[in-house]
Formats: structure tokens, C-alpha cells, sequence
């Protein structure tokens, strides 16, 4: 389905999830990180790259890999993020949320 | 005489040792495969030996059974993998040279990574069942256990058969219930992802199971440690749940083999192609089944699977023709409900399990994503193929390695 946000049409899921990576930018991710509760700063948007980069790579991401990153501890990815991390996080940087095979 | 080096001879090892031994010439390739186990495990098994379901003696056999003459079978832990030398070296010291490699390492539980989980409590009220030791293990604690909170959980993503836990719930919501204490057991489920079910197609047709079986699910649980005294699990966010009763699937890991060797990423997995099972770092090395980084389920039918496709690319790298990257990501799956019914799936890459029939289009016998008593008797004979068609590389009738979508229920969705 079609989504208004930052003055586009984006494809977005029923969870609001983007479907077409490409039509992701900067202000479309303030948005969405608006509707979420969380004003992005530095520290988001280096967590943001890491997970585009392991997005765009097929590498599939657990809270622990983001942890071990380097990029981010696991404590302040829950503050950067609060409550679900993984899911807000995937959600602002535009890609997929993990998913199992069912 | 050129040199074929298998490392590994669980499912996909055996399988390729079978499969290429045959199409091999005997003067001109010599073929060797290494593993440091006596036994070959049919690892969906452990799923029903807490159960009483199978016996030990039906869930292993002798690796050697199912490695075809013409290929040497070496008992050996491997140290490391000398990628730029082409060359292997086992715990002993010796040196094996090899001019084309298959790596089947498989994945393993790796429990150390969660702070805990090997405690006081470590197969005495927290247990696995992803090795047949933990297996066993549970099986002798649920004859005796007199109920309580029992919590399935998963660590992190990706294991070895994702359904396996879910099953693992549902199979103790029959067993209980035919002890006639299911009214004494609290069944908890918890996942690091969203929920039980990710995917809306599953979600819609399967979440009646859930409820219908009484399984609470913890959703979103990202586990920090084990509290072995409080006996507890506590998660990142600060989410506890109590248990009596801790089955855990811990996180999965790829061999140390491939992390000494460099050969992998942060867990041990190694970066592979994903239509083609070529390794990504060096072209003489193909990756089969868990040991892969594959976006694949890591289950014994995508190795079946990815093996034809790995035959028919390693006949076209010894002839110097170009790869083929055919590997859809295929995987078909029995999903065990509980009181003698099953369900099956079938997806890969870009598609999510879906109804419809399976293997004949429009016939089945097998439905897809529903709940029947023929599904059931299809895992359950499942056990005879993997032993007698499956390791031995003899195809299973009407069943391809890349998905069909004849026959199935698609419709157009948003990915």
C-alpha cells in the first residue's frame, strides 16, 4: 500500500515497514523515527548505516550482532531505540524487519 | 591425480560424497572426506525423543554406512582450513592437499554465548534439544518432570530449523495432555522476533494454534542472561520471564574449524554465493547446508536441495564452464502440531509459505500451511527416505530442488 510520507508516495507494508528499498532517504526516515517517538541523532544514524550496510550485504541481523558491532552496545541501542530496537531501527532505516520462515 | 576434499560428512557432506563419486572419474579424482564423529544423526529426530516418539538407535546410524566406496573416510577433528595454500590440516598434524573443497562443517549450538545458560541448571532444568546428548537429556527429565512453567525459548537468529521450537510447543501441549497433566504445565513461548509466526500468510492460518493449544508467546525477548537461582530468563530491555522448566534453543554457530581458518563471519558462517554455493573469498571452495551464510533456512531440505544444484555447478568448475547460480533457496518443511497431525511448508528466497498442494500440483496428497494426519505420516516417513534416498543421493520422486509455484496459492503481495 501506498503511504504519504515526508511529501511522497512511498510502498510501505501493513506495518509500515518500507517494501522498495530505494524510495528511502533521509527525511523520509525522520518521519517515520517522528511517528515512532525517537529524534535522530548521530548516534541513531551510525546505527542506521550499520544496519543498511548489513541489509544491502543479506546479512540477516540479531540484536546481539548489533551489539557486537562495535557500532553500537546492545544497552544503548535499547536507549537509542527504546523498546523493540530491532524493529523501530529496521523500520527508520527503511529495510525489512527480521523475519523466520513462517 | 587431482584431489576432492569434503569437510564434513553429515547430510550435505554424504550427499555430495554420493552424488559426485559417481560422476567423478575414478583415474582422474580422488575423493576424501573428513569428520571427527563415528555416528551420523538424523538431527530432526531429537525432536521427538523427549518425547518418547523415536528411540535413540532410531535417530543415528554409522557415518561410514553412507560414504560410497571409492571415497576415503577419515576420523579426524580438523585444525585448521589454509585457504591460500589449498591445504587442510588435521588435529594430528597431518596434511591433506585438496584442488577443489566442499565445506558441510554444519552449525552447532554454541550455549557459552549467553551469560548463564551453562550454569547450576544446564541439563538439569535448563536443556536443549538441538544435540542428541540434550535431546536425551530431556527426555529423562520430562518422564519425571510433575509440571510447572515450562519456557521454550530461542536466543537469536538464525538456528537450524526455525519451526523446530514451535513444534517443540505444540508436541508438549499432546504429550502433557495424554499424561493427563496438561492442567499442571504453563507453556511459554519466547522468540527475539515479533511473534510466533512473522509472516502474515502463516500467521493468518496458523495463530488458531496457538491459541487452541493454550501456548502463551513472549514476543520480541532479546535474552541477556540466564538467572539460574531465580530461574529466570532477563532480556536486554529488562523483560524477565520464570521458569520451572527452560528448553532453550541457544545461539547457533558455525564450526571453530572456519573461525580459526578465517574463513567466516561473526558466527563462524561463511560468506557464500547464494545461487551459486561458490565461497565468496576463493573460488575453489564450495559451501554446502548450515556451514553456509546462506539467507536460507538452515535445514537438512535445503541442503538436499542446494546439492543437485552443487553437483551440476562443481562439474561445470572442473570443465572450466561458468557457474550457474540456480539455488532459489528452497526449503520444504513437515511442521509437527501435535496429536498425530502435521503441517508441511514449502518457500524459498522471495516466497513465503502459502497454502496450496504439494508435490503434484492441484493433487497433492500433501496439503501446504494446513493441518492434516497425512502431513504427519509424511514426517514420520521421512525418517526412511532421509536414511535410504536422501544421504545416498537417489532423488525423491516429483520433488525439484527449485521451487514450484504451480499448484500453490499465490497472490500478488507486497514483499
Amino acid at each position: 500500500m501506498l503511504k504519504q510520507i515526508a511529501n511522497i508516495e512511498i510502498n510501505v507494508n501493513d506495518e509500515g515497514y518500507l517494501t522498495d528499498f530505494s524510495q528511502w532517504n533521509k527525511d523520509v526516515a525522520m518521519e517515520i523515527a517522528k511517528e515512532e517517538g525517537v529524534e535522530l541523532t548521530d548516534e541513531h544514524w551510525k546505527v542506521i548505516d550499520y544496519i543498511q550496510e548489513q541489509y544491502r550485504n543479506e546479512v540477516p541481523l540479531s540484536i546481539r550482532k548489533v551489539g557486537k558491532s562495535g557500532v553500537v552496545s546492545i544497552k544503548d541501542f535499547y536507549r537509542l531505540f527504546p523498546d523493540g530496537p530491532l524493529k523501530k531501527a529496521t523500520k527508520i532505516a527503511g529495510v525489512p524487519k527480521p523475519v523466520s520462515c513462517i | 591425480m587431482q584431489k576432492l576434499l569434503i569437510l564434513g560428512a553429515g547430510t550435505g557432506g554424504t550427499m555430495m560424497a554420493n552424488h559426485l563419486r559417481s560422476k567423478l572419474d575414478k583415474n582422474e579424482w580422488e575423493m576424501t572426506i573428513v569428520d571427527q564423529e563415528k555416528t551420523h544423526y538424523y538431527q530432526p529426530g531429537f525432536l521427538f525423543l523427549p518425547f518418547d516418539i523415536y528411540k535413540p538407535s532410531q535417530v543415528k546410524k554409522s557415518i561410514k554406512k553412507f560414504i560410497p566406496k571409492g571415497v576415503n573416510l577419515i576420523r579426524s577433528k580438523i585444525d585448521r582450513i589454509d585457504a591460500d595454500n589449498n591445504k587442510v590440516t588435521l588435529e594430528g598434524g597431518d596434511v591433506l592437499d585438496y584442488d577443489l573443497l566442499i565445506i558441510a562443517t554444519g552449525a552447532h549450538i554454541a550455549p557459552q554465548e549467553i551469560e548463564g545458560m551453562l550454569g547450576s541448571g544446564w541439563h538439569k532444568d535448563v536443556f536443549d534439544f538441538y544435540t542428541y546428548k540434550g535431546s536425551k537429556a530431556l527426555r529423562d527429565k520430562l518422564r519425571e518432570w510433575e509440571g510447572g512453567k515450562l519456557v521454550v525459548h530461542i536466543a537469536e537468529m538464525p538456528i537450524k530449523c526455525p519451526v523446530a521450537p514451535l513444534e517443540f510447543a505444540f508436541l508438549s501441549d499432546s504429550y502433557f495432555k495424554h499424561k493427563g497433566m496438561r492442567d499442571k504445565v504453563d507453556i511459554t513461548y519466547v522468540t527475539p522476533m515479533s511473534g510466533a509466526f512473522t509472516k502474515p500468510k502463516a500467521s493468518n492460518a496458523l495463530q488458531y494454534l496457538l491459541d487452541e493449544k493454550g501456548i502463551n508467546i513472549v514476543g520480541d525477548f532479546n535474552i541477556e542472561k540466564v538467572d539460574n537461582e531465580a530461574k529466570k530468563i532477563v532480556d536486554y530491555g529488562g523483560k524477565e520471564v520464570e521458569y520451572d522448566l527452560l528448553v532453550t534453543v541457544p545461539t547457533n554457530m558455525g564450526s571453530e574449524v572456519i573461525e580459526r581458518s578465517g574463513l567466516g563471519d561473526d558466527l563462524n558462517f561463511i560468506p557464500t554465493n547464494k545461487g551459486s554455493l561458490q565461497s565468496k573469498a576463493h573460488e575453489n571452495i564450495f559451501v554446502i547446508g548450515d556451514a553456509s551464510n546462506l539467507p536460507a533456512s538452515k535445514a537438512g531440505s535445503v541442503a538436499h536441495f542446494e546439492a543437485e544444484i552443487l553437483e551440476e555447478n562443481i562439474l561445470r568448475y572442473i570443465k572450466g564452464e561458468p557457474l550457474k547460480e540456480k539455488f532459489d533457496g528452497h526449503a520444504n518443511c513437515f511442521i509437527e502440531t501435535g496429536n498425530g497431525k502435521a503441517l508441511l511448508i514449502d518457500f524459498n528466497y522471495t516466497h513465503e509459505p502459502v497454502e496450496g498442494t504439494f508435490p503434484l500440483p492441484g493433487v497433492g496428497p500433501l496439503r501446504l500451511l494446513q493441518e492434516s494426519r497425512m502431513n504427519h505420516m509424511g514426517k514420520l516417513a521421512f525418517r526412511w527416505i532421509y536414511w535410504n534416498m536422501l544421504l545416498k543421493g537417489i532423488s525423491i520422486p516429483f520433488v525439484s530442488a527449485t521451487m514450484s509455484e504451480a499448484g500453490k496459492h499465490f497472490e500478488e503481495v507486497e514483499s
